[in-house]
Formats: structure tokens, sequence, C-alpha cells
């Protein structure tokens, strides 16, 4: 299944610094960065337990916000891109 | 049913590929980098000068991520693989299996049939969409007398004699599947090391991918890759995987072979000859296309025949490796070969 993931984590001081960083390393190994803090994952549900669990346990839930939308696996024709940065598709070819 | 998982292709020289994390980080020489993570992939495969770190392999070895290293052309330089997986019993009826003469011979006619069973198949398509010729025919009858007295073979010469004669025969009726009188893709018999036209080309490059697909399936359900039943052990050859190709191939790389020329996905221009040795190989955005229409077509779907389940075409070699064990621990009275329809 296909999960968006965006993030909002208040930078004011380090700790919230460290926060962005350390949720941001965490969705690169599970999805693909498709914007600065959205990030779609294409994870089966139980690495997704994993994933989320991972998440939860970064974010400071009075000051942070994580927003999941669950696409299913029908997704690809819910999504439209337009402009710079186009996204890679991991079900498809990998070819470099 | 297990999802069926990418496969990452590595064609440009220069690229270098590290652990990064759980993701493989690809260096480019042009262009971004980029991360992928690992959880979605089952296999590597790097055509020529590629560079991967040791900490890759390592982390692919554990994560059971076969990774294959060809040269430019495709041919098969080396090949990483982790500890062996499954366990130790089947492994043991594997070889006992494979040293007892009639046991293996079943199962050795069983890969043949499978074999001219699915060659067989091809021709009749083409026979069916395009009209018959009669080398198509007369080659259609042959197989399927073969297939008839093979039920009875239990030896492995005999099924061994059978498949080079039948191969032959189908190899001859093979330039009537292709559809397009272009002379680049006239074909008169296989050859290979090096393939010298360029159907010969396609058809080793589908070849050597087909093995790593068919080895890692094999190796993941616990069986030994190198001890075969139709194929004589040798050193360094693939031989149960080999044996198991035997009936994929018809599916597999024939069939895509003939379906890229006819419907002009590949040119003449695509091929490059090298002068002097009079090497046949695919120009790098050609071979680009052609391993994206690889991939394409594992991911149709189809119903298999054995199990009815309805699966992936690239997922075959996974339930065919599955039946050969249940057959080999016993469950199975016999090993079912991939039926195409």
């Amino acid at each position: 299944m296909m999960v968006l993931v965006s993030y909002d984590v208040k930078t004011a001081d380090i700790a919230g610094r460290r926060r962005l960083r350390r949720i941001a390393k965490t969705l690169e190994d599970y999805g693909q960065r498709v914007q600065y803090s959205v990030f779609e994952c294409s994870v089966d549900p139980t690495l997704w337990v994993k994933l989320k669990n991972q998440l939860l346990k970064e974010i400071e839930p009075l000051e942070d916000s994580l927003r999941f939308y669950y696409m299913g696996k029908n997704w690809k024709p819910k999504v439209e891109h337009v402009g710079a940065k186009p996204s890679l598709d991991m079900d498809g070819p990998l070819i470099f | 049913m297990k999802p069926l998982q990418n496969i990452l292709y590595i064609t440009k020289p220069g690229a270098y590929l590290s652990k990064e994390r759980e993701t493989i980080h690809i260096r480019l020489e042009e262009g971004p980098d980029v991360k992928i993570p690992i959880h979605g992939i089952s296999g590597i495969v790097c055509f020529g000068t590629v560079g991967m770190s040791p900490w890759l392999m390592g982390f692919c070895a554990e994560r059971n991520v076969a990774v294959t290293f060809l040269t430019d052309t495709g041919r098969f330089l080396a090949r990483v693989h982790g500890p062996m997986h499954g366990n130790v019993l089947l492994r043991r009826a594997q070889y006992r299996t494979a040293d007892v003469a009639d046991q293996s011979g079943t199962l050795a006619a069983a890969f043949v049939t499978g074999k001219l069973y699915n060659c067989r198949q091809a021709l009749l398509r083409c026979i069916r969409d395009h009209g018959e010729t009669p080398a198509l025919r007369e080659t259609e009858k042959l197989l399927s007398d073969r297939i008839r007295t093979l039920t009875s073979v239990e030896d492995c010469d005999t099924a061994r004699g059978m498949e080079g004669d039948a191969a032959r025969a189908y190899f001859s009726a093979f330039p009537d599947l292709i559809r397009k009188s272009d002379p680049a893709f006239a074909f008169s018999g296989r050859n290979r090391r090096p393939p010298k036209d360029a159907v010969n080309a396609l058809l080793s490059l589908f070849y050597t991918l087909l093995v790593h697909d068919v080895r890692s399936a094999l190796e993941t359900v616990g069986l030994d890759s190198a001890v075969g039943f139709l194929h004589k052990d040798r050193p360094g050859r693939p031989s149960l995987a080999l044996d198991m190709m035997e009936e994929l191939r018809p599916v597999f790389c024939d069939r895509l072979t003939v379906s890229l020329i006819n419907r002009e996905q590949v040119r003449a221009s695509d091929f490059l000859t090298n002068p002097d040795s009079g090497a046949v190989t695919l120009e790098d955005e050609a071979r680009k296309r052609v391993l994206a229409a690889w991939q394409k077509m594992k991911q149709e779907t189809l119903t298999h025949p054995f199990t009815d389940e309805k699966i992936a075409k690239g997922l075959i070699p996974f339930i065919q490796a599955r039946l050969l064990a249940r057959h080999l621990r016993g469950d199975l009275d016999g090993y079912p070969p991939f039926l195409w329809r």
C-alpha cells in the first residue's frame, strides 16, 4: 500500500531541528522524498506499523504534527505531478 | 502470496553503490544521487564498470537481495550471496534425489516436458495469430509427438537427447515467428559466446537475466542451485537453475524477443557489431529500453495452471521452486512443470 507522510516540526530550538532531521532520515529509509517535508512510502502493513512507531517516537506531540494519507493499492491515478523534481516510480523499471 | 519485488539495474559506467542506513545510495557520474529503500528490492544487476561498497554487499546478503555482476555486454561475471537459506534437510533430499538415477531422470523428463510444451505453445500462438507455415506445423507436430513419448522416460540421457533434438527443431522454426523481413533480424540457429546476430544477442541477454531470477528463487526456498537433474554438476555452473530455466525460456525470453522485434520496439540501428569478434551487442539506450520491457513483462498477470492463483509472471520461478521443494520433501508425488496456457 502507499502512504503519504507529511510533517511539520517546530525548529525554533536545537531539539526541534534534531527531531526534524531524525524524522526525515527515518522516512528516507522507507520511502521517497517527493517534496521537502512530504514522503511517499510504498510499504506493506507490517512495515508500516514499524515505520509509524519509529516516527511517533521521534515527535514532540505538543509542538509537531504528522499527517498520514492512506492511498491504498490503486494510488497512481490519484496523484498528479506538475513542475520540477519529478518523482521516481519505485514499482516501475529501475534502470540507472 | 508474496509480492513481486523490483530489481535494480545499473547500466551507467562509473556508477557507485553504497549503503546509507536502510537505502541503496546510487552515485552517478552525471546527475543527482538516488536513494532507494532496500525493502522493495529483491535483486541488483550491474552491467560493466559499476562499483559497490563491501558494506552494501554485506547488507544485501543479510536482506537476501541477490547481487549479480555482468560485463557491459551482459555476460555473467560474479554473484554475491549470503548464507544459504532454508534447511539442510531439504538440501539433503535434493542431493539424494540427484544421486538416484530413475528419480533424477523423471525430474529431468519433467523439465524437458515443460520446455517442449511451452515451445509448442509459442508456435501455436504464432499459427493462431498469423497463419501457419510448413515449418511451424511440422515442428509443432514433432514437439507434440515428443511430449507424448516423454511421459515414459525415466533416464537423464534419453531426456537430454530429446531435449537437444527438439531444441534444434524449434530453433529451425524460430525464424517463422519473426514477422519482420529486415535482414538484420535474420536468424539461422542459436549461437552464443558471443552472439553473432541481433536475435541471438537479445536471447542471450534475456537468458542471463532469467538465470539471475531463477537462481535467487531457488535459493530463497532453500534449494542448492548448483545441483541439477537434467544438467550435470560442473564447478561454477548453476545446474538446477538451468534445469528450471528450460521450461521458462519460451515463456519469458523467446516470446519477448519475438514481440520486441515484431512490434518494432527494437530496430536494426539499436545493435552494434564488433568488427573483430563479430559479436553483436545492444547500444546503451536500446539496452535500457529492453530492460524496461523485461521488467514490464514480469508484471503481467496470469493464472498459474497448477496452483490456480492469479500472479505476476515474475513470480513463476518462485512458485516452481516451491513446488520442486515440496516434491523433494515428499509432499507432492511429482514435480509439475509450468505449462503455459
